[in-house]
């Protein structure tokens, strides 16, 4: 299809403009903003004040675009003076200016709204779901520039003979079949816009499994198709093809089919992950909206959108990469995907049933009060349940009975990185209360109790000494060091997502709590105050 | 700009964002996600050239509401990232000195 066939006499009227240095200058302070954001949130204390930067860094971007590209009409009626005197005139189009405003209030009340209203154990597939808004934007904007080149300044007028405008001909170019003008796009541009909207397509359709993962309304389940790993590779090649196609044939079926492509990707590319490693896929889908929005920064010139882009990339990636460190898993693996599989009676011995102890909330209150020092290690259980309030105010008793109570959370708790941290901070934790895996390892040896609740995978021993298990490598609490271990867990049916049996419940020390998480606390809060 | 100044920057703001991101203490992982969320909506810049540029012909037309979508879609992440984000960030309190 053609872009646009334009007499020549017409074209230099819409000639675009380039970027003002002031507006340049906005850009790039934006920019500096956002690194700025970023910044802030090495510390809780410092962490409101970047987030305000990045507020004011996105009002700049948005009010200098919105200064720079004021919507104007050329030529609106032809019959002002103005217009007779000097031909092609533009007049501000406060129209379409009400329209964008309209758009950004739709927008920003939808975006408020939910983000007041959302609970704080929702925010995985609320991120989820922001991702692939991210992803989406980023694909219509690829899809924008594609159709008003001019617009983006990324198009130039090509004088063609007539018989190549065949397969780009769109209505009215029989009429200039002799020498007609075409708008071109360039062809680097046509490379950064079609990874531009390749990235973001798979943003969006796979931040869309991820959020119906996360929020219970699909499996958790990895869903392996056969020969997945060849059909992915395949849409690969065939995308990174096709971009590279579209260079020099930008017919309508190119782009139309590397948006449907890199849409059926995503999907596939989340499809056979686990509920377990969405860690590593959120972040993934992170650093992915990034690069979409700093693809699109290069088609647009845009400092301020290849900053973000290379900020928000470069921040994704530093959280997968934690999160596989975390698990001992490749990145490659988790992205092949099948981790949390139904447990397949793995290697090993067959299950036989092990001697292990029931406690009650009375013992484990007995106990608690008696102790020291307690740790307590939560996990996704706890999210699920909810159980957070109750567990601080188990601790607050505690502490009243001089016990110190410590909180140990290892970096894939829950469902996406500092999940728990945000839990807890929710329900008053104070943050000096709360150690990362490596500041508090070397305290079980002195804890009394440690207090386990709704994890699994990230106390089990088989992690250090178990080379057959699917976890071996994987960083773990020492909780055997513990003289006392309490297990607040639903079943002794269920094991944690690797499909592992855990050693820590048949451990002579262990007392197995066998309870919803949020009852159970409550129970011992009630014991506690007896 | 010359692709080459662009790629600089692009580069460049790589590395910062390397060093930048590493200094975030892990407790703050989520919000860092619904920030950085909420910054790489600076697309709607994108989405705004688009909504607000004259429409040639159908296509011209077609490429304005495609970014008036855009700008929707963005602003929900903007207002809704941001919001999320600060509202995280309130909750996070040292111990009460008593």
């Amino acid at each position: 299809m053609v872009l646009q066939l334009l007499s020549a006499g017409a074209a230099g009227a819409v000639e675009h403009a380039a970027t003002p240095s002031w507006a340049m200058f906005a850009y790039l302070v934006s920019g500096v903003l956002f690194i700025l954001a970023l910044r802030g949130l090495s510390s809780p204390a410092t962490s409101r004040a970047g987030n305000r930067y990045g507020m004011i860094g996105m009002l700049i971007a948005v009010a200098t675009t919105l200064v720079t590209h004021f919507p104007a009409v050329v030529n609106p009626d032809g019959e002002t003076p103005a217009a007779i005197e000097h031909g092609l005139q533009t007049v501000p189009d406060f129209g379409s200016f009400g329209m964008i405003f309209a758009a950004i209030a739709i927008g920003g009340g939808i975006g408020f709204v939910i983000a007041r209203r959302i609970a704080m154990t929702a925010m995985p597939q609320l991120v989820a779901a922001f991702h692939s808004l991210v992803g989406m934007a980023a694909v219509l904007v690829g899809w924008a520039a594609y159709l008003n080149p001019q617009a983006f300044g990324i198009a130039e007028l090509t004088e063609v003979a007539g018989s190549e405008v065949s397969g780009l001909s769109a209505d009215g170019a029989s009429a200039f079949a002799s020498a007609a003008v075409v708008l071109k796009i360039h062809a680097q541009s046509c490379i950064e816009m079609g990874l531009g909207i390749a990235i973001g397509a798979i943003t969006f359709s796979g931040s869309i499994i991820a959020f119906l993962k996360l929020a219970g309304k699909m499996s958790g389940s990895p869903i392996m198709l056969p020969g997945r790993h060849v059909i992915n590779l395949g849409t690969i090649i065939a995308i990174l093809g096709l971009v590279g196609y579209f260079t020099m044939d930008q017919s309508l079926w190119v782009i139309g089919l590397i948006t449907l492509l890199a849409f059926i990707i995503g999907f596939l590319l989340i499809i056979p992950i686990g509920g377990a490693d969405m860690p590593v896929v959120v972040s993934m889908l992170n650093s992915y909206s990034g690069w979409a929005a700093a693809a699109m920064g290069f088609t647009l010139h845009n400092s301020a959108m290849i900053i973000t882009g290379a900020l928000v990339g470069s921040s994704g990636a530093i959280l997968s990469y934690i999160m596989c460190k975390a698990m001992n898993r490749s990145f490659i693996s988790v992205i092949a995907g099948g981790f949390g599989a139904a447990p397949e009676a793995s290697g090993g011995a067959p299950k036989e049933q092990r001697p292990w102890k029931r406690g009650s909330a009375e013992d484990a209150a007995f106990l608690m009060k008696e102790a020291e020092s307690v740790i307590i290690i939560p996990g996704y259980g706890m999210a699920v349940s909810q159980a957070q309030h109750a567990l601080r105010e188990m601790a607050d008793v505690l502490k009243k009975e001089g016990v110190s109570v410590k909180y140990a959370i290892h970096p894939v708790a829950g469902r996406m990185p500092g999940h728990m941290n945000v839990l807890l901070a929710e329900a008053n934790v104070p943050y000096d209360e709360v150690f990362e895996l490596e500041d508090i390892n070397s305290e079980f040896g002195q804890c009394d109790v440690a207090f386990i609740i709704g994890a699994n995978d990230v106390v089990n021993p088989a992690a250090k000494t178990d080379k057959s298990s699917p976890i071996y490598g994987m960083p773990v609490f020492d909780v055997d060091k513990a003289k006392t271990v309490m297990f607040v867990k639903r079943s002794m049916g269920g094991v944690g997502y690797s499909g592992v049996d855990n050693d820590v419940f048949y451990m002579d020390q262990t007392m197995m709590l066998l309870a919803d998480a949020k009852k159970m606390v409550e129970d011992i809060v009630k014991a506690l105050a007896h | 700009m010359d692709f080459i100044s662009i790629l600089s920057i692009f580069v460049l703001a790589c590395f910062v964002g390397y060093y930048v991101v590493w200094s975030v203490t892990p407790a703050l992982h989520t919000p860092l996600m619904a920030v950085t969320n909420a910054i790489s909506s600076v697309i709607v810049v994108g989405a705004l050239i688009a909504a607000a540029a004259s429409g040639l012909g159908a296509a011209g037309g077609v490429s304005k509401w495609l970014g008036l979508g855009a700008v929707v879609l963005a602003s929900v992440n903007i207002f809704g990232g941001f919001a999320v984000t600060a509202r995280m960030l309130a909750m996070y309190k040292k111990k009460e000195k008593k």
